[in-house]
């Protein structure tokens, strides 16, 4: 355990070195959510309570949209970026003979960027949010500790869905088009656009079951307090673990196959 | 062409850290023929080489581009799945059991790093020791050690991508030694060195060498690394180990030659002096060829008494024309 510990650390530490991108992507994440929060407030003066939500609630989603945008990758920018590098370079061969598993590894190295980022890329666009705007603010300790956890969770059902978008790079040597399609999917199916709870019918329902939603939608919910007393939290928070679980044991499936089949790339 | 016998048997000969018998690695490459339609052909990269060497022993693995080094280093590592044959380092299958033979290789790339980029160097040493699970004392002393003979006391704040490509190459080594490991694979590790680091780096590999606890399997371009570091070389080229002895013997196999470079005070007719054949002209300037195992001094002495002799210089002959001549050979059979 020590080892991904201290992969972890690394990880938060690696994106700690770059502070003037942080501030930029701050500026970046308070400018977005402004002119989303100001849509979202026509919006809903239009149809008030659209998805259940009044209209704090929905500028408060907004704002934690931006606060996640980073930390859950929901438009992605973690770890698959570099893996689909390491692979296509054949760096990953260095990652192969460590005696460590490969898929911890990313995992760790991703929990310790997303660490970085909730602190550097989420408290302080909330922080700008709320001398702008009224948001809607967890009622007791409980429910930001169950955030916490919902966001952790989200953090790890993104990682699982974008390592097996790198792992595409081992057949397909580039993976720059899949790893596009992924974020566009993501943003969508994660209620970065639009809160889920607003999309009616079976697209609705579609939405709210696919694991993406897990990155947004359920820990805003657990922080709006819409997840429905406790055990509507514990059931959010299985949902999120269920599919961590199945998209993690998918990923090692495809991380044996990859490994024990495909070529790694250069002399 | 040296050591070809097989020896059988899972015990083996006690000592062999490394054994290949037999290793073939074939790759499937297509080629388009059409619009839709593709040609499948085999690239066999290693095509059955067996060798074993010896606990301590430090050992040259050369060969042109292509030939075969890197992909016996990825079946060495357990990378790579080997496609016929066996292969066995410190007793264990590589690619049934990567991750246990990793905690006792060292791999070094010289082409790549395993340092953490935008990290101090001391925190990817940190690194190392949590990953091999390396005793804090012991820890310790193989990073002072380290420290020490390579230079890196300076360095070890600095974050990796400010290091020099010599200053990264050290920090490498030393990352690849901190936990003991029983087998060193070394695949160009001065590769793009400027002389100075290079001899540091061939120094340390001397040292390593000294304390005789590890098994080196050094690959190259430069036939300087060979000469300082290692008594046994194996050439290998399209897959085939063309040669596996010492490297006297590889020039004799190779027929490899020398070439003296000569500067006649005027324009000369091509020279004729015994034990040597003029291969080239241009202007004063003449190259004469010999055999690498004969000695230049009764030659130069044969040029400057009979010949206007202004300037000289000895050529040694390259890694790659050695081999490429073994290669000719073994195609001419």
């Amino acid at each position: 355990m020590g080892v991904y510990r201290a992969v972890l650390a690394g990880g938060f530490r690696r994106y700690a070195t770059y502070r003037v991108a942080t501030l930029a992507g701050v500026f970046t994440n308070a400018v977005f959510g402004m002119i989303m929060a100001y849509t979202y407030i026509a919006l809903w003066r239009v149809r008030p309570h659209l998805g259940g939500y009044d209209e704090t609630q929905a500028v408060t989603f907004v704002w934690l949209g931006q606060a996640l945008l980073t930390t859950t990758a929901l438009m992605g920018g973690g770890c698959e970026t570099e893996l689909i590098n390491r692979i296509r370079t054949g760096d990953v061969a260095i990652d192969l003979y460590r005696p460590v598993d490969l898929q911890g590894w990313w995992l760790a190295t991703d929990l310790g960027r997303a660490a970085f980022q909730v602190v550097g890329r989420g408290v302080l666009p909330m922080a700008v949010a709320a001398l702008l705007f009224p948001l809607a603010w967890p009622s007791s300790p409980l429910v930001w500790l169950a955030f916490l956890v919902a966001v952790a969770l989200g953090v790890v059902v993104s990682f699982a869905v974008r390592y097996l978008v790198a792992l595409v790079a081992f057949w397909l040597l580039d993976g720059a088009g899949v790893v596009i399609l992924s974020n566009l999917v993501a943003l969508f199916f994660s209620g970065m656009v639009l809160p889920l709870t607003v999309f009616p019918g079976a697209l609705g329902t579609a939405a709210r079951v696919l694991p993406w939603s897990a990155l947004l939608q359920v820990p805003a919910d657990v922080f709006l307090g819409r997840a429905g007393g406790a055990a509507g939290v514990l059931g959010r928070l299985a949902f999120q673990a269920a599919w961590a679980a199945v998209l993690l044991g998918a990923g090692r499936l495809m991380q044996s196959v990859a490994t024990r089949k495909v070529v790694v790339q250069g002399g | 062409m040296g050591r070809t016998e097989v020896r059988d048997g899972t015990g083996g000969t006690g000592d062999a850290v490394i054994r290949l018998d037999g290793v073939c690695k074939v790759f499937d490459v297509y080629r388009r023929t059409g619009l839709l339609r593709r040609e499948r052909r085999e690239v066999r990269a290693v095509d059955g080489i067996s060798f074993e060497v010896a606990r301590g022993e430090t050992v040259g693995y050369i060969g042109p581009n292509g030939a075969g080094k890197s992909t016996t280093i990825k079946m060495l590592t357990g990378i790579l799945v080997p496609s016929g044959g066996s292969v066995r380092v410190a007793g264990i299958d590589p690619s049934r059991e990567r991750t246990r033979l990793a905690r006792r290789i060292g791999v070094v790339f010289g082409q790549r790093t395993t340092l953490w980029w935008d990290l101090p160097l001391r925190d990817s040493y940190d690194l190392v020791r949590r990953m091999y699970r390396v005793e804090p004392a012991r820890f310790r002393a193989n990073l002072d050690r380290c420290v020490d003979l390579l230079d890196l006391g300076p360095l070890l704040e600095v974050p990796v991508r400010q290091l020099s490509l010599g200053q990264r190459m050290r920090g490498d080594i030393a990352a690849a030694l901190l936990h003991d490991p029983e087998v060193l694979y070394l695949d160009e590790p001065t590769i793009g060195l400027d002389v100075i680091s290079k001899a540091k780096v061939r120094q340390f590999l001397a040292e390593v060498k000294a304390a005789g606890a590890t098994t080196v399997l050094l690959t190259t371009h430069d036939l300087t690394d060979i000469e300082q570091l290692c008594e046994r070389v194996m050439v290998i080229d399209h897959g085939r180990l063309v040669h596996d002895g010492d490297l006297a013997g590889l020039h004799a196999v190779g027929a490899s030659e020398r070439v003296l470079v000569v500067d006649f005070a005027r324009e000369l007719p091509a020279v004729d002096v015994p034990g040597a054949r003029t291969v080239r002209v241009e202007g004063p300037r003449q190259w004469l060829s010999f055999p690498a195992s004969a000695s230049a001094a009764p030659l130069v002495a044969e040029v400057a008494a009979r010949y206007p002799l202004v300037d000289l210089s000895v050529r040694e002959p390259a890694i790659e024309e050695v081999i490429a001549r073994l290669y000719g050979d073994r195609a001419s059979l």
